[in-house]
């Protein structure tokens, strides 16, 4: 066959994002009975630049892959690091990786939390659970660059007291860097003497000025519904709560139509997004 | 990346450039295509319904074949002229040529340190010229490069096969009961514009005075192609009577889609009993989407050996209609089919708007033909007409 | 020193009402703290008392065979305890003091009385407490659903 006449374009394709990156683990930590973080360094040995907020493809090899939030200091794109709660076969492979071990990682991908836009804002960040962790490299952001920024504060619910994540962080970014941090706990156990109650009743101990106010909310979708109910009702606009969404996720780009909201690519238009975009979209049903 | 592989279909291409042939010449054209190293694939007469696969002669193509296609129900009939372009479509488009159902993405061997290293498999089929593409699948064509090839993110393989690929459309005279691509806009006349890029515009014309067919250049590649194939330069009897084969089909078309204001009404509409009532019938059986030619979900499959030495990873086609593609850790956000029959509808015909500028939805009329319990797209949305 | 009366304006669950009002709610009020530890009320016992925390958590516990349960916390800017509101007045839970709590302690009778005759404030009062409630009724609710545990 005489290929050459036909063929107007290179038939070989350099780079196919569907294909992974080979990454080591070079050091792991229990952080929670389920939780886990991983760091990871690429064998190709070239960094990975993200943003806050986006997510990686992240691939046990024989057993299948999954997107993880990335929770490392974006300030730092030699190491990747990923916080991994053990929900399902292919996050136990995930979150159990020793060190050595090799994982695929694809990306990053998506919209992240965009925190230069709210330089000379208040900035109000709440999290549930393992919504912490996609936020973390957001707050370290903020961190690094402190005086671009007004009132910050973390609200953050966990579980209970054992299922707090990043312990040692959370004291320091209040005494380092001027951040209001409050914790909450849905069930306490004899060593906790902090608030126990849901994150939204945090709400009101928060100083911020409405109009002058960022929002950002990871978590289970309906404490992001609420959470965001509670800062409408204190005057913040829908567009200035970001919430980061989960959804189904094959491919990351766009391209398999798994994570499909209505019109919205959670893994492309997302998976952060103002709360104005997908608020009526929460509350349907099976959307 | 790779490079944006969509052709400009008006370059370097004027009208004196179309040609007329007879069945010799549309022979000659399988074999210049062939000559120019491509697979050549045409239309086929598979297992009871129309299919494309490799063509090297004209009799290989459906001569005298013709079909008849109403809700759950598609036939083949045996036509009483030669016309070899006289059905209206197989239970296929072209989708499956350049976006196979199943293909391999990368395999991965193990390394002297027991590490799997992924390797982008190399498709080297094609490059793939193909003979008779229907004005609704060339336009589902266009969409699918949007789809996959325009945004931020293509599909690798995609993109090679649609880059190499030679298309000869073919205008559609007798549609069947099925089919609504005059409302869409997709047809029944491929044209250029809106949708794919094609090299080749078909159209069969069968009268008293013989077999021909009219080639209409679109392309460089395809004016290249006519002036090898030769013939005899188009005179206005072969256009008119080309424009009345179209019009005459404009006029048979088996079904209607009131497209005006959808997109609001179906987001309007998601609360309606509507979902309830289909929902009873539908049996989530994925044919709907299996046979329609916009329809882009795909899943990931990983396979090893038993010793875990080699693995790859394939990408197969996949459905909103399974109760999988949804799934989050702790159960499926759609779980009942009245969901997921409105999660097609709405994507198809409504939030495809939103995301790619166009209906999904190009009036093939396949999903109406080839769904066991007859469910009718363009009825559903007339319920919800009504209802509003 | 600052009269109890004058205090409550500054406390948001009073936000709204007039000094009069306040005066005559001031009256049924007395001051009070508690230690890290020490219960400011026990389940069982009879419900005759509201508290404005000014100072310190308050945790609302039950107890369990193997402990104490903490149910919800109370403090610096919020309230606690409408048992002396609803028969047959007596509480439901324990409250024990976490760190040190200043508050000013109602006398649930007396608030009881004011109410029953100035319907107004009644209305008043009872429009804040339901607040209260409703709060940690949605708080309750939602953590039911055990939205961070495994699923």
């Amino acid at each position: 066959m005489n290929a050459a006449l036909a063929t107007s374009s290179q038939r070989v394709v350099v780079e196919d994002p569907m294909v992974p990156r080979s990454f080591v683990v070079t050091r792991t930590r229990q952080d929670t009975r389920d939780t886990a973080t991983l760091w990871l360094t690429a064998m190709d040995g070239a960094p990975l630049a993200f943003e806050p907020g986006q997510f990686t493809m992240l691939q046990a090899y024989g057993v299948g892959e999954v997107p993880v939030s990335i929770s490392g200091d974006p300030a730092d794109d030699g190491v990747l690091q990923h916080t991994i709660r053990d929900v399902g076969s292919v996050s136990h492979a995930l979150a159990t990786a020793e060190t050595g071990a090799r994982l695929g990682v694809r990306g990053p991908f998506g919209v992240g939390w965009d925190v230069g836009t709210a330089r000379g804002r208040d900035v109000v960040i709440v999290a549930g659970g393992i919504g912490l962790a996609p936020l973390r490299p957001a707050v370290l952001e903020i961190c690094a660059n402190r005086a671009a920024y007004g009132e910050v504060t973390l609200l953050y619910g966990a579980r209970t007291p054992a299922e707090r994540l990043f312990t040692d962080e959370l004291p320091r970014w209040a005494a380092e860097h001027g951040v209001a941090v409050h914790v909450t706990v849905d069930r306490s156990d004899d060593s906790w003497r902090g608030p126990v109650g849901l994150v939204t009743g945090l709400v009101d101990r928060v100083v911020f000025r409405p109009e002058l106010a960022t929002v950002l909310v990871c978590g289970p979708e309906v404490m992001m519904r609420h959470t965001a109910a509670a800062f409408l009702d204190r005057g913040v606009a829908p567009a200035d709560v970001r919430v980061s969404m989960e959804r189904n996720m094959k491919c990351g780009i766009g391209l398999c139509g798994h994570c499909q909201l209505r019109e919205l690519f959670i893994c492309q238009d997302g998976p952060v997004l103002g709360y104005g975009l997908v608020a009526s979209l929460l509350t349907q049903a099976e959307l | 990346m790779v490079a944006n592989p969509v052709v400009d279909p008006a370059a370097g291409v004027a009208p004196g450039d179309d040609r007329t042939v007879d069945l010799t010449g549309l022979q000659t054209l399988i074999d210049v295509l062939a000559g120019r190293g491509y697979a050549v694939l045409g239309p086929v007469v598979k297992d009871g319904s129309i299919d494309y696969g490799p063509v090297r002669k004209v009799s290989d193509l459906p001569v005298g074949w013709g079909d008849e296609q109403a809700p759950g129900s598609y036939r083949l009939r045996r036509r009483d002229d030669d016309m070899i372009f006289g059905y209206a479509n197989g239970a296929q488009s072209v989708k499956p040529v350049f976006f196979p159902a199943s293909e391999v993405i990368w395999r991965g061997l193990r390394d002297a340190e027991g590490a799997v290293v992924p390797r982008r498999e190399q498709h080297d089929e094609g490059p793939y010229a193909v003979v008779g593409v229907r004005s609704c699948d060339l336009h589902a064509l266009g969409i699918h490069d949007t789809v996959l090839l325009g945004r931020r993110f293509a599909d690798a393989s995609y993109a090679v096969r649609r880059a190499d690929a030679f298309v000869v459309a073919v205008s559609c005279s007798d549609p069947a009961g099925t089919c609504f691509c005059v409302s869409m806009g997709t047809g029944p006349r491929p044209t250029a514009g809106r949708g794919a890029p094609f090299d080749l515009a078909m159209t069969e014309l069968l009268d008293a005075t013989g077999h021909r067919f009219l080639l209409e250049a679109a392309s460089e590649r395809g004016v290249e192609v006519l002036r090898e194939v030769g013939g005899r330069i188009a005179d206005e009897r072969d256009r008119s009577d080309a424009a009345s084969v179209t019009e005459s089909a404009v006029g048979r078309m088996g079904r209607w889609l009131d497209t005006e204001g959808l997109k609001d009404l179906l987001y309007a509409s998601a609360d309606s009993p509507m979902w309830d009532e289909v929902a009873d019938r539908c049996l989530s059986c994925q044919n709907c989407t299996m046979v329609c030619p916009t329809c882009f979900c795909t899943d990931v499959e990983d396979v090893s050996d038993l010793a875990g030495d080699s693995m790859q990873r394939e990408r197969v086609w996949d459905s909103c209609f399974d109760s999988q593609h949804s799934y989050l850790h702790g159960g499926s956000v759609r779980r009942t089919t009245k969901a997921r029959y409105r999660q097609w509808m709405t994507h198809k015909l409504g939030s495809w708007i939103d995301q790619f500028g166009t209906s999904g939805c190009v009036g093939c009329g396949r999903c109406i033909a080839w769904c066991p319990a007859g469910i009718d797209i363009t009825e559903q949305a007339a319920v919800l007409r009504e209802e509003s | 020193m600052r009269t109890i009366a004058e205090d409550l304006p500054g406390h948001p669950f009073f936000a709204g009402l007039d000094s009069d009002a306040l005066a005559l709610l001031a009256g049924c009020a007395v001051n009070m703290h508690a230690r890290p530890g020490e219960y400011l009320f026990r389940e069982g016992e009879p419900a005759d008392s509201f508290f404005v925390i000014r100072e310190g958590r308050v945790a609302l516990e039950m107890r369990l065979p193997t402990g104490a349960a903490v149910l919800d916390t109370a403090e610096q800017g919020e309230v606690l305890g409408w048992s002396w509101l609803v028969p047959p007045y007596r509480w439901t839970f324990d409250g024990r003091a976490v760190d040190h709590v200043r508050a000013v302690r109602f006398d649930g009778g007396c608030l009881r009385e004011k109410c029953a005759a100035d319907p107004d404030l009644g209305y008043a009062f009872l429009q804040r407490i339901v607040q209260v409630m409703s709060q940690r009724l949605h708080s309750a609710r939602v953590r039911l659903l055990d939205l961070y545990g495994a699923s």
